[in-house]
């Protein structure tokens, strides 16, 4: 496909003022009114955003040394256990870790009112946090045992790194059983009570370049309210997946890993989540600017969320139990409509990515961009796409002891 | 005509009382209990809508406050914080009446305090956490 203008040109264009900016949601109307290639002149930049919970979150923080050094080995914010199995005063603390105390779902169901996903929503609202850390003490590391408090501004580094978000496509989730089940996509009803999903559809960062054209490592995007980049493919990255005629994936697809300076991010776009009998998680606002370098990405910007499907999946046997039991694909245009019809029965529905969270994402980064404040990368490196040959494994499960597979 | 929807929380000591009883028998209103408990301290929590003449209505609450209830207005009873509330909407499909719903196009949460009635299932439904009760609220009538 020809070339209409580079991301040089689009950069150009910022520092002159003169960018064109659309969201994903205001160009559909625009290549309804006057087509893909007018619209592919005109525009040249398409913000996405999606608001929803990311369980693969988490920060890296050096905490700087006390006097004398200690070698870290276990390490609490705020109770929450972080990851303390790399360097002296460095640590990761993770989006859904939980303090040793939390009852979890012995009190079936768990209320996980506070766990990692809090810990950095505080961390980025500048509350005081509490470190209890200990160590076995070396020669050059001697102290033992800390506890102190501080706040995000005191510490040497804070990096957002987040190894899978902005799932391209997920599951539509929905209850067969006889009773409430509580999942990581919500209180599901039983009988078909609910049906809950969680992507922006239309406006989702990866709806919007399906085949991963323009986003690459190093992309710079909005994350958490700050700017972020793309480090890598996501976990469970799975391009391959079956795609509609539109070329979007009808299941859960691509993902991103996203890293960023937590320093300069806002709470109100990373905030703790707790999910009845599930566990506490974040809820990550991202939002990627595509470069209209040709018509083709115009054409892919301005899908519509009748156009796009998702799975509607049983999550009291069949996702719990790997088992199959598709229950066919649904609209977003349908699923946001506020019902829809599972098995010849009226079901309502629910998301758990707020849209108009998503909507306010990309609206800020036009802003951004419009303003001049925000300039667009060229990848460093491609992420393997559709063509990469990639399928999903399962976990190999065989008796470690033994010799024979099971 | 009067038609208030009210908690009544009634310390131990009067929890055994027939306080309904008297509602309908003494000043002629209609009750409506929507939810009552009982805590293990014996402390008793009653929501209901009562209907009747307003004269009836104001004598009613003069009686139950010299029994030693406190009256709260049920519509205060739980609160939306706008600040913590994301808008994903997942709420909307466990409210049973309604009262937390969902505005199309716009796609946000809306709460219309009229139609709660209490049930505090939103309170652990909301991930954010967006949604409070008032139960030891000092806010009497």
């Amino acid at each position: 496909m020809k070339q209409i203008r580079t991301i040089e040109e689009i950069n150009e264009k910022i520092r002159a003022g003169k960018v064109v900016v659309m969201t994903a949601e205001e160009v559909i109307g625009l290549v309804e009114e006057k087509g893909v290639n007018e619209a592919a002149a005109a525009v040249d930049v398409v913000t996405t955003g999606t608001f929803g919970p990311m369980c693969s979150s988490g920060v890296f923080l050096n905490l700087g040394h006390p006097q004398p050094r200690i070698k870290i080995n276990e390490a609490y914010l705020n109770g929450v256990p972080a990851y303390a199995g790399i360097a002296a005063v460095d640590i990761y603390l993770g989006a859904t870790a939980l303090p040793p105390r939390d009852p979890a779902n012995r009190n079936y169901p768990g209320e996980f009112v506070y766990g990692g996903a809090h810990v950095i929503e505080d961390l980025v609202a500048g509350k005081e946090i509490r470190l209890d850390a200990s160590s076995y003490g070396t020669d050059c590391y001697p102290l033992k045992r800390i506890k102190t408090s501080f706040r995000l501004a005191e510490i040497n580094e804070a990096t957002l790194y987040n190894p899978r978000n902005a799932y391209q496509n997920y599951n539509v989730a929905v209850n067969l059983g006889q009773k409430n089940i509580y999942t990581y996509m919500g209180i599901l009803k039983p009988n078909l009570g609910n049906a809950n999903y969680s992507s922006a559809g239309q406006l989702s960062p990866l709806f919007n370049d399906p085949y991963l054209k323009t986003i690459g490592i190093g992309t710079r995007l909005f994350l958490g309210g700050g700017i972020g980049y793309v480090a890598w493919n996501g976990t469970q990255h799975n391009p391959s997946a079956e795609r509609g005629s539109t070329g979007v994936p009808n299941y859960p697809a691509a993902t991103l890993a996203l890293v960023g300076d937590l320093k300069q991010m806002k709470p109100r776009w990373l905030r703790g989540l707790s999910y009845l009998g599930y566990g506490a998680t974040l809820q990550v606002g991202v939002g990627i600017p595509i470069p209209i370098l040709d018509e083709g990405m115009m054409s892919h910007c301005a899908i519509r969320d009748e156009e796009i499907m998702a799975p509607i999946l049983d999550y009291q046997r069949a996702y719990p139990y790997r088992e199959s039991g598709n229950l066919g694909l649904v609209s977003y245009a349908d699923l946001k409509s506020g019902s829809i019809t599972v098995s010849g029965k009226k079901v309502p529905t629910a998301s758990l990515s707020s849209y108009a969270g998503a909507r306010e994402i990309a609206e800020t980064l036009k802003e951004w961009i419009s303003g001049g404040d925000f300039e667009l990368t060229s990848p460093a490196a491609s992420l393997p796409a559709h063509d990469a040959g990639i399928s999903l494994k399962p976990m190999p499960q065989r008796d470690p002891d033994g010799q024979e597979d099971q | 005509m009067i038609k208030q929807k009210i908690v009544l929380r009634f310390p131990p000591h009067v929890v055994e009382q027939p306080t309904i009883y008297h509602l309908i028998k003494d000043y002629d209103l209609m009750v409506n209990i929507l939810r009552a408990d009982i805590n293990p301290r014996k402390e008793g929590r009653l929501m209901m809508e009562l209907s009747g003449s307003e004269s009836n209505y104001q004598r009613a609450l003069e009686w139950m406050k010299e029994q030693g209830l406190k009256i709260i207005s049920l519509e205060q009873q739980i609160i939306w914080q706008q600040d913590r509330c994301t808008h994903c909407g997942a709420c909307t499909v466990i409210c049973p009446t309604g009262a937390l719903c969902f505005t199309r196009p716009e796609m946000t949460v809306r709460f219309a305090e009229e139609k709660c009635v209490v049930c505090e299932l939103c309170l652990r439904a909301c991930p954010a956490r967006a949604m409070e009760t008032l139960v030891d609220s000092e806010n009497s009538l």
